[in-house]
């Protein structure tokens, strides 16, 4: 019986471990940690706000559909309706302005790709550092250059936003930012660990029975 | 009420061997009482599989096999389908599980000389049944058209090309096209959805046929069938209904607690069971950074690459399959279970644990030189264990094995 | 292998209480796989309200709108037609709409509707299904000089009033279906939704 848990215990174990496997960032050693809350409702909406300001504008997120956004971060759909929806006609639709991808590959070099899984493909530390890592050259098109992501084809859109937060607060509403992200990535996920803890406990409670039943048929057993 | 019943069975009875086959299979089937850890995981493979036709029928509800639709439909399930989200991630999670399932299953033959006579079809039709579940992983992980799907699928079918005089041909044959397409989706849809998963059910069918007809080994390796009471029913025998059925529940319990802390709290199973890349969209212009096959090829495709020509690691990584085939026959030694046997069929065996973990690990990274010589060293290990088990297992010194089975008193 | 001293009892509440318990979990177990055969955030999306522009709607005459895959009509009547309607009642299968489901309760009344003016209905014949056509005309040559205005069904002869009754001796066996609607204002109403 020990052995059973121990030995899946083990089995798991792996998956414990490399959930935090990690690896370069870029040009830097590792990337920084984001401050990723999902249970964290006001920071969500200003992420949410952050996104539609500043990324819809290029980057789909054609996964997301507005009614969603405003069920799980508390946003009054009318709020939404007025103040969030640039990309659609009703609140059921996804964040998706439709941008001539042929045309975005011209300016840009490559189409802003849709941001709905960014955070699983590169992780949400990857791009927490990234949009942190900007820095000035003259030799880029649009003027900077990325640590994390060399000669990357995006401009710094945040600029204006860093120009008129200090550093911290920029951190902090970048940290927003990537939650959202986080959010958006995967909008079931507190849903989904909620569940987790009641069907793990269901399944303890059930093995009192079942553990009591076994050792008592076993009895028979000489 | 139980009258009823009673008239009842005895009405389907006359028609239908009901009672009979329960009883048979079941209430009368005597197993050995000394089962341990390593037996959960029959039953346990048997659970995964219902889960993964379950689950499976109902992703394929909502599930788009074209090139166009197939991710966006994953998506669609994992947002908008209620609990779409649930019946992925059981998939997801359940085709690593069972692969977890089947190597224990499988470990344990080769602990205890599952495989010797009279039980080499049992083994026969496991190892079938094995490369049905390849098969049906590998139709199945191009289903959700991410980066990862279509490169990965990419590698493993240009492997068909190694074949002399007819290999490209038979590439194209297999995609349909002269590329990885929406029309290869759609026919590996089919073989994963349709074709396999009753290939897998006939399969486990036949296993479990052949089990019962000779009876289960155990891990003294003691025939139980030798000592019986007055009445023909082994002295170390159990019915399997009720003591195994309420044995295996707990184990079920503990299999769903783990089971179930890895699809509700990492699913992702840090990045081995849910890959990053393939959180992309299939690009035929953008190769992933690292193309790595789920973690349960890994040791093939370690093997696959140790070897520097293309034909050859071909053939020595399904020689590394087919070699499994004919341990029956390998196996030349007197006693059944590893418990009896010789230090050197445990060194040997130990070895073999080690180089397959090994081949794993290598098989999950990138190469570089000294890993291809570590791999080729593991991978002439691996192949060891078994050309020179017939020598090892006859030439050495065995322990003499009971009468009767040593434990089983729970 | 003995079962003498066999304690039944204690067996048996064991079994009782595993399998109670475990009856729990198989059930909690089903609930997501019928749960996702409801309809999913996509269908919803699509069959979310619509919102209908009457304003440019002339009077006497017929605008369709789509709600759910289904034909929606507003009507803007004229006083004749609704001056006529009370006439039609001796004629109807149910002229004050007694039938349950057929209209929401703020449509059970003498002109089916919200507003007099505009008379709203789901454009489905209440027999097999075809969408009846629309035969404001009065005393149509085909359909009889006591025919006072309303929708014809095609495919097996049902005909409704101006406030889509069914008339007797017709295949279709009740009223067309008022949908649930609401006024946003006097140009837009909205089809699907209801006042909270």
């Amino acid at each position: 019986m020990k052995k059973l848990i121990l030995a899946l215990c083990l089995v798991f174990a792996p998956s414990w471990v490399l959930a935090g496997a990690g690896g370069g960032c870029g040009e830097l050693p590792v990337c920084d940690k984001a401050p990723v809350d999902l249970r964290n409702k006001e920071s969500l909406q200003h992420g949410a706000q952050l996104y539609l300001s500043y990324c819809s504008g290029c980057h789909s997120a054609k996964y997301l559909r507005y009614e969603r956004m405003a069920q799980d971060l508390d946003i009054e759909p009318k709020l939404v309706e007025k103040y969030m929806m640039f990309a659609a006609d009703k609140i059921g639709d996804p964040i998706d302005p439709k941008v001539n991808q042929k045309d975005q590959a011209k300016w840009f070099g490559n189409a802003p790709p849709d941001l709905s899984l960014e955070t699983r493909f590169r992780s949400p530390d990857w791009v927490y550092t990234y949009l942190l890592n900007f820095y000035p050259d003259d030799k880029r098109p649009w003027g900077v250059n990325n640590r994390v992501f060399k000669d990357v084809g995006m401009p710094h859109v945040l600029d204006p936003l860093e120009q008129q937060l200090g550093p911290e607060e920029f951190e902090a509403a970048v940290g927003d930012l990537v939650n959202f992200m986080t959010y958006m990535a995967e909008p079931s996920r507190v849903t989904r660990e909620n569940m987790g803890v009641w069907v793990l406990l269901f399944l303890a409670l059930l093995m009192v029975p079942v553990y009591l039943l076994n050792k008592e048929f076993w009895k028979d057993v000489k | 009420m139980a009258n009823i019943g009673k008239s009842l069975m005895g009405w389907v009875d006359a028609r239908f061997p009901a009672t009979e086959t329960y009883e048979y299979h079941m209430s009368k089937y005597y197993a050995p009482k000394n089962f341990n850890f390593w037996y959960f995981f029959g039953v346990l493979s048997m659970i995964v599989l219902v889960n993964q036709l379950v689950t499976g029928i109902w992703l394929t509800m909502s599930y788009n096999p074209s090139g166009e639709g197939a991710f966006d439909s994953i998506e669609y399930i994992m947002r908008d389908v209620e609990y779409g989200w649930l019946l992925r991630y059981m998939h997801s999670t359940g085709a690593s599980a069972f692969f977890v399932v089947v190597y224990l299953h499988m470990f344990r033959g080769l602990l205890y000389g599952s495989y010797k006579k009279p039980r080499e079809l049992v083994w026969l039709f496991g190892m079938a049944i094995y490369l049905a579940l390849m098969a049906e992983g590998f139709f199945g992980y191009l289903l959700p058209w991410g980066n990862m799907s279509y490169w990965g699928a990419q590698v493993i079918l240009n492997l068909a090309g190694a074949v002399p005089v007819v290999g490209e041909e038979l590439v194209t044959w297999v995609r349909g096209d002269y590329l990885i397409s929406g029309i290869t989706l759609n026919r590996f849809f089919a073989l994963h959805v349709v074709a396999i998963p009753l290939v897998l059910v006939a399969l486990v069918f036949m296993h479990l046929v052949a089990l019962h007809h000779v009876g289960s080994n155990n891990p003294d390796g003691v025939d139980i069938k030798k000592v019986k009471d007055e009445n023909g029913i082994p002295l170390d025998g159990v019915p399997f209904h009720p003591y195994y059925t309420v044995h295996d529940l707990v184990g079920i319990l503990v299999f769903l607690a783990a089971f179930s802390a890895v699809l509700f709290f990492f699913p992702d199973g840090g990045g081995y069971f849910l890959e990053r890349p393939n959180f992309e969209p299939a690009n035929p212009l953008k190769t992933p950074e690292h193309i790595a096959p789920v973690w349960y090829y890994t040791p093939y495709y370690a093997i696959l690459r140790a070897v520097p020509s293309k034909l050859g690691g071909v053939i020595a990584m399904g020689a590394a399959i087919a070699i499994l085939f004919v341990l029956p026959w390998l196996d030349k030694s007197p006693v059944k279970s590893m418990r009896y046997k010789g230090t050197q069929s445990k060194i040997w065996l130990g070895l073999f644990v080690v180089s397959f973990i090994g081949l794993g690990y290598l098989g999950a990274v990138p190469s570089d030189p000294v890993k291809t010589v570590i791999s080729q060293i593991l991978t002439i290990i691996y192949f060891l264990f078994f050309l020179l088990m017939p020598f090892y297992t006859s030439m050495e010194t065995v322990k003499a094995v009971p009468d009767r089975v040593t434990g089983g008193a729970h | 292998m003995s079962t003498d001293g066999v304690n039944v009892d204690r067996r048996r509440l064991l079994i009782g209480a595993t399998a109670a318990m475990g009856a729990v979990g198989v059930a909690a177990a089903a609930v997501p796989f019928v749960k996702s055969w409801n309809p999913s955030a996509k269908a919803k999306a699509a069959g979310a309200s619509v919102k209908a522009d009457i304003s440019q709607l002339e009077v006497g005459q017929r605008a369709v709108f789509e709600w759910r895959g289904k034909p929606v009509w507003v009507v803007r009547r004229t006083p004749q037609m609704l001056a006529d309607l009370p006439k039609n009642d001796a004629e109807l299968k149910d002229p004050t709409s007694s039938e349950e489901g057929q209209q929401p309760e703020y449509a059970r009344n003498a002109v089916r509707s919200i507003k007099p003016e505009f008379l709203i209905l789901t454009g489905i014949c209440t027999h097999l299904g075809c969408s009846p056509l629309f035969r404001p005309e009065v005393a149509a040559a085909d359909l009889g000089a006591d025919w006072r205005g309303g929708f014809f069904c095609p495919c097996h002869g049902s005909r409704f009033d101006m406030a889509g009754r069914v008339y007797n001796n017709v295949p279709a066996p009740t009223n067309l279906v008022v949908p649930p609607h609401m006024y946003e204002s006097d140009a837009i109403v909205i089809i699907g939704e209801e006042k909270a």
